[in-house]
């Protein structure tokens, strides 16, 4: 789950990571007077969850308070599109922040080392780049320090880590009075990253983090009522935002085929067979175990109110639940909401036989494999 | 025959008078595995369905001579179950339960591993059989059968879609295995590649990743070594990156966990990769048949 940029401020600021000043506005008058609280000459910033804000004119740095009013009221209710979300996010608040005088930029991250299973902490002194071509480029510009999982940091540890990675002599003791706390709120509040880029040097010799990316884990969420309100608003499409409501596994693609399926790999394979059959997928969505009616019309209801589907692919495996039953499941959720679209659906398990039988009889199209679900299905768009 | 469990399985469930817990050790039970107790805080000295139910998994397990638990319990205290079945020393352990904190699990494995009394297998995977003796977890006991393949997954229900095919094409299986689609798992592929390497019954070995991490590129270091034939699929190939597929580990990030990088280690490593799960079974006939020729 990912945090707006503003609420990962907030969020570093709670465990006394420093920050610009700067505040939130959902208006031109807010943003004007926040503007005037830090001097006039400010940055607004769009605060939508995509890539590319910058250059989708998201960002800007004015000189007024005024301007700051005028660019902030422009810019609520505007769609931003990049090349990384084509279908763009809509503007509903923005970040009016102090302007910095910047000497140099580092970067610093701490998310989990999959491989080592151990946390691990990035640190760079090229900041404000993009830190996947740092690390394809010069890999070495980039120190690692691994956390231990019963001990912690130690200061010494941290600082070889800072030496090794070149930072400014200058910024280092408050750099590492800044990875302590970044771990703090790590561990405290079930962060799976927290990445400062940049962590700038000002010209005034105070290390603060300029800009900041969390990610929260939505399973330890029962944990955290403080990010009740951040879950509500955290989804990356608006189509996203609705499957959360429903508690649906589901994550919105750029093709034609709505695909529903159960189990994760399942659906994964699915989504490949549609690309295999030279089509591709509309969305990922995972029914869950047992593929009841009430559960499956939830799920097509929800993959049909994205505008760009033109066929439905099914496939369910009924490892324990009798494919004879989840058959009658989809049939009836399919009957109930009335669909006009071609459905071709699968599915496999015991009494798989009858299952196809009582498909065919509703007018569905059975399949015997996803390999001829997905042909199927490309075969009918196009 | 197979590996990790047998007939020899001696099982405690965790969570047993849950609703999953419950359902699935009728499951169990009715497989063959020999379920000798049961775990509920608070519900210490009743029964379910004739197996015992503790308090503690100390009790249960001095009481019982259990060797192996399943932890069916919810993600905010399951990581504390896995805790409490390691503390006893059990040798092994499953946890079936999604959703687990990965901050929680961060700490489960690590100390799992420093202590080195006890084999996890996931959290957030389906379980594993060897077949016709031993089933823990959720898996589907009627479409195996017994037969000379051992296979390991990331996937449950792409799991069963192979295993199926395998069966209705006459593949039989010894043991299969549910790692889990968790980013941070007790045991990965390769913890388990070794067992089947070593298992006198698995004759070819079917492995099933996906997108996400970098576990399939570190057991292709491994199957290069291997004297048995390996038949490998990579699940999520056309997915994109950033996003994650339904699974916890399912995600391309920072440039890791791509398909292509696991294909290639994997193919580089002679392991022969189905670019479609219907092209399994032919592969592992035709390896088998070279192996049977060798």
């Amino acid at each position: 789950m990912k945090l707006h940029e503003y609420q990962s401020r907030e969020l570093l600021e709670r465990f006394g990571v420093p920050v610009p000043g700067g505040d939130v506005a959902d208006n031109g008058q807010e943003a004007k007077s926040i503007a005037e609280r830090f001097g006039g000459a400010v940055v607004v910033k769009a605060q939508v969850l995509m890539g590319g804000r910058g250059k989708a004119g998201g960002v800007k740095l004015v000189s007024s308070a005024e301007e700051a009013g005028v660019f902030t009221q422009e810019l609520i209710g505007k769609t931003l599109k990049s090349i990384q979300n084509p279908q763009g996010m809509v503007v509903e608040r923005v970040l009016v922040a102090e302007r910095i005088d910047i000497e140099s930029e580092f970067y610093v991250a701490v998310l989990l080392d999959r491989s080592e299973q151990k946390d691990v902490f990035m640190i760079s002194a090229r900041g404000g780049m993009d830190i996947e071509e740092v690390a394809a480029e010069s890999p070495e510009a980039i120190a690692k320090l691994h956390v231990d999982p019963k001990w912690g940091l130690c200061d010494y540890e941290i600082r070889a880590a800072l030496v090794q990675a070149n930072i400014d002599s200058r910024a280092r003791g408050q750099m590492l009075q800044i990875i302590h706390k970044l771990y703090r709120a790590y561990r405290e509040s079930d962060a799976t990253m927290i990445e400062i880029n940049p962590c700038a040097l000002t010209t005034d010799g105070k290390v603060v983090a300029a800009d900041a990316k969390i990610a929260l884990d939505e399973n330890a969420l029962f944990r955290h009522s403080e990010y009740a309100a951040v879950a509500d608003d955290s989804a990356e499409d608006p189509l996203e935002a609705e499957a959360a409501r429903r508690g649906i596994a589901y994550v919105k693609l750029d093709g034609d085929v709505g695909v529903i399926g159960n189990g994760a790999g399942l659906v994964m394979l699915t989504l490949d067979e549609v690309a295999r059959a030279g089509r591709k997928a509309a969305n990922f969505l995972d029914v869950g175990g047992g593929a009841q009616a009430d559960r499956v019309r939830d799920c097509v209801e929800l993959v049909l109110m994205d505008k760009s589907v033109k066929a439905l692919l099914i496939n369910i495996f009924g490892g324990i639940t009798r494919g004879d039953e989840v058959a009658k499941g989809v049939v009836e959720a399919i009957h109930q909401l009335g669909v006009k679209l071609p459905i071709v659906v699968r599915v496999e398990g015991t009494n798989a036989e009858q299952a196809k039988a009582i498909l065919a009889e509703a007018n569905l199209i059975p399949a015997g494999s996803v390999q001829e679900a997905a042909s199927k299905v490309a075969e009918l768009i196009a | 025959m197979g590996v990790l469990i047998d007939k020899h399985t001696r099982l405690l469930v965790q969570g047993i008078t849950g609703r999953e817990g419950s359902f699935h050790t009728r499951q169990m039970i009715e497989y063959g595995t020999n379920v000798v107790g049961g775990v509920t805080p608070g519900k210490g000295g009743t029964s379910f369905d004739n197996v015992p139910v503790f308090d503690t998994v100390s009790e249960a397990a001095h009481q019982t001579n259990a060797n192996a638990s399943v932890i069916f319990v919810p993600p905010p205290f399951a990581a504390d179950a896995i805790l409490e079945a390691e503390a006893v020393g059990l040798p092994f352990i499953v946890a079936i339960t999604e959703g687990i904190p990965q901050h929680d699990m961060l700490r489960v494995v690590n100390r799992i591993r420093d202590n080195g009394k006890s084999r996890l297998l996931g959290p957030n995977c389906p379980g594993m059989i060897t077949v016709g003796e031993c089933k823990i977890g959720i898996m589907p006991g009627h479409i195996f059968a017994s037969g000379p393949v051992g296979l390991v997954s990331r996937s449950g229900t792409l799991t069963y879609e192979i295993v199926n095919e395998l069966t209705k094409a006459g593949l039989g299986q010894t043991s299969c295995v549910g790692i889990g689609g968790d980013p941070l798992l007790g045991t990965r592929f390769i913890d388990v590649l070794p067992l089947f390497e070593s298992d006198p019954h698995t004759e070819a070995v079917v492995m099933i990743g996906e997108i996400g991490g970098n576990d399939e590129e570190i057991a292709a270091d491994y199957i290069q070594s291997m004297t048995k034939p390996v038949v490998a699929f990579i699940s999520g190939r056309t997915a994109p990156p950033g996003k994650r597929m339904g699974h916890a580990g399912a995600i391309i990030s920072g440039g890791v966990g791509g398909p292509d990088s696991k294909v290639r280690a994997l193919s580089n490593a002679g392991a022969m990769v189905a670019d479609t799960t219907s092209e399994i079974p032919e592969l592992v006939r035709r390896l088998l048949g070279t192996k049977s020729i060798l």
